[in-house]
């Protein structure tokens, strides 16, 4: 039996170097002494509601609903959280433990920049250091988000290799990590890598499935009946599910980024197009070549751009408990600009993919339905990206 | 019984790394010709991974180089079916966990067999996760080859005690690369591998000179070195190999 540890089905593990194996381990130990510490989760839970802002709103989207004519659609409003997306959720969680366990100093990946920010912002509160990797590219599609974090005292390294994108920046940010460990902790974002990140991961941003239970049982004293959030390497989608998993009558659906079309190379959609492997500490599904070699994956939104999937969908994908479809660019940006005249709400470009399933699905639905989209994030970083995808060049 | 105990028979044993197919597959095998005859005791070929996660800015860029060339693992494996016509000393395959997985792992492995690889090395696959492949390479008789890092402390006798072919004590914390200075207290972890096995023990990362690789040696039973040659590779491209044989020659001299 390969390693049974932090196993989703046959994904999931620890594929990392020698190097890091202790440092893994010493984090498995931390996390299991402090997760159900009492003081551990008032401190916590003070920094969620005093600091983050939480609960995050559920919001009823009446008009978008009218004007859908189908299911009634809440909103889990994530974007309204400190720093503007469900990011900050693991940021205080792993800052927190990582202080406990004497670390001085964090480091981080960062696609769209919103992790980025939220561990940049999560180490000037804490008084820690911190150093956020960066696809070059991405540096230059987020440039807001890099003068945000270096605002706030992080330093941004650009990341050259490769397509100087999100994989990249989580290859630079292990590497890294296996240069210095010993006051380091290495804050990773989603529910991806080796064991145990994507259940610590999944554990603090739980607590959005946790809410929109208790919010729409108050409300509508009833579950849902479909939960819908994006999906990179999963985070938001992961803490919009957890509490639901056993509640089969709820569906899940995660929304991948399709990019130009998952008949195309100019995607992201990992569960559509990709298949299984071993890269970044786990083994799950993965856009890949017939030799292994990880695919160049495109999206118009930076932090679903990204070739793999947290282990743990990948499992739900196998078991059929969860159901994971491609959204296109071209979708999103609509949903993008539908949800902003409708609602009043700018979502992340992420977010918007989410948005754009509900807004096929949701008419089709008998009234009495309801669906919960989690807006992971706040749009405004998108805005210079959107109007370039709409032919306008403005600048910031 | 293991091929490659026999690197390790003639003193200290130069072990030498080279990404297949940078910048090409010719120039590889002039490479692994020119280090044999100049003292190599054992090759690693590196299968070219497109993110290797363990690797500094050198390899990096072999393993680049090598993929625009347009290797592939099949196009690897009759380039070493060729090259084993005459080098007889033993040859080991290092990649990514991901390379070996995709392509079929019993297909990857029963390949190595045939076409005379003794060992398999990969950075990703921790002590944890080695029964993903060695069930299929002891069926084969291919070595899974076992690292210990700086940071292995109470590892390293469980890892000691299971290893095959030979040990590969990573020398500093971080990627490959030339350093000028291995502050490790590498002789304590020599001392707590010998205590758990009789296999040989070899130091890589960080090794360029050839005052590294006597001090390396001294402490071991030699010394692994990647990024040096690469480099050659790098500044010399097609015209590396000669500059290749001088260099291994170099640091075999310093060892004996």
């Amino acid at each position: 039996m390969t390693n049974p540890n932090g196993r989703f089905g046959i994904h999931g593990g620890q594929y990392i170097p020698e190097t890091l194996m202790n440092a893994v381990i010493e984090l498995e130990e931390a996390y299991n002494s402090y997760k159900n510490d009492p003081e551990f989760n008032r401190e916590l839970t003070e920094l969620f509601n005093e600091y983050a802002g939480r609960p995050s709103r559920l919001y009823y989207a009446e008009k978008m609903t009218k004007d859908l004519g189908g299911a009634k659609i809440y909103l889990k409003r994530e974007d309204l959280n400190h720093t503007g997306a469900h990011k900050i959720n693991n940021v205080l969680g792993q800052a927190l433990l990582a202080k406990k366990m004497g670390k001085t100093r964090l480091i981080a990946e960062t696609g769209a920049g919103q992790h980025g920010v939220a561990t940049a912002t999560a180490a000037a509160l804490m008084g820690m250091e911190c150093v956020v990797f960066m696809g070059e590219e991405d540096t230059v599609r987020q440039a807001l988000n890099v003068y945000r974090m270096r605002l706030l005292g992080a330093e941004v390294v650009p990341v050259k290799t490769g397509t100087a994108t999100l994989k990249d920046a989580v290859s630079e940010a292990l590497r890294e990590w296996t240069s210095r460990i010993s006051d380091t902790h290495y804050c990773l974002g989603s529910v991806m890598g080796p064991h145990p990140f994507p259940v610590i991961v999944r554990d603090f941003q739980a607590v959005i499935s946790r809410e929109i239970k208790e919010q729409l049982l108050a409300k509508e004293g009833r579950l849902p009946d479909a939960v819908v959030a994006c999906v990179g390497g999963g985070s938001n989608a992961m803490g919009s599910f957890y509490h639901f998993i056993g509640n089969k009558e709820v569906k899940l659906i995660g929304c991948e980024a399709a990019g130009r079309g998952v008949d195309t190379f100019e995607t992201a959609a990992t569960i559509a197009t990709g298949r299984l492997g071993i890269f970044h500490g786990m083994k799950s599904y993965f856009c890949q070549d017939k030799d292994g070699q990880i695919a160049p994956v495109y999206s118009i939104s930076a932090g679903l751009d990204y070739p793999g999937v947290g282990p743990e969908h990948a499992h739900l994908h196998d078991i059929g408990r969860a159901e994971y479809v491609p959204v296109t660019d071209e979708e999103a940006v609509c949903a993008f600009e539908y949800l902003a005249r409708t609602e009043g709400i700018i979502a992340a470009i992420e977010s918007s993919h989410a948005v754009a399933h509900v807004m096929k699905i949701a008419p089709a639905m008998e009234k009495d339905k309801i669906i919960v989209i989690t807006i992971s994030g706040r749009g405004d970083k998108d805005c210079a990206a959107i109007a370039r995808y709409r032919g306008e060049d403005i600048h910031e | 019984m293991s091929n490659i105990k026999k690197a390790f028979e003639n003193g200290k044993a130069f072990l030498a790394f080279l990404t297949c197919g940078d910048p090409d597959l010719e120039t590889t095998a002039a490479a692994v010709r020119a280090a044999v005859e100049n003292g190599a005791d054992l090759i690693e070929l590196g299968i070219p991974f497109s993110d290797p996660t363990a690797e500094g800015p050198v390899i990096q860029g072999a393993n680049l180089r090598a993929l625009r060339g347009g290797v592939t693992t099949d196009r690897i494996f009759a380039f070493v079916k060729e090259l084993r016509r005459d080098v007889k000393v033993p040859m080991v395959f290092m990649t990514y966990a991901n390379v070996v997985f995709s392509y079929g792992a019993k297909r990857f492995i029963s390949t190595c067999k045939e076409i005379g690889i003794d060992g398999l090395i990969l950075p990703d696959l921790p002590f944890e996760e080695k029964e993903e492949f060695q069930p299929i390479c002891r069926q084969y008789g291919i070595d899974l080859i076992s690292l210990i890092a700086p940071t292995s402390e109470n590892r390293i006798a469980q890892i000691a005690k299971e290893a095959e072919g030979f040990l590969y004590l990573v020398s500093s914390l971080g990627v490959t690369g030339a350093r000028s200075e291995i502050k490790t207290d590498l002789t304590s972890i020599v001392k707590a591998v010998r205590q758990n096995t009789d296999i040989p023990c070899a130091i890589g990362f960080g090794i360029s000179t050839p005052e590294q690789a006597k001090k390396m040696a001294d402490l071991s039973d030699g010394a692994i070195v990647g990024s040096a040659i690469v480099r050659l590779l790098e500044t010399y491209g097609k015209d590396a190999p000669p500059h290749i044989g001088e260099y291994v020659k170099s640091m075999k001299d310093a060892m004996r």
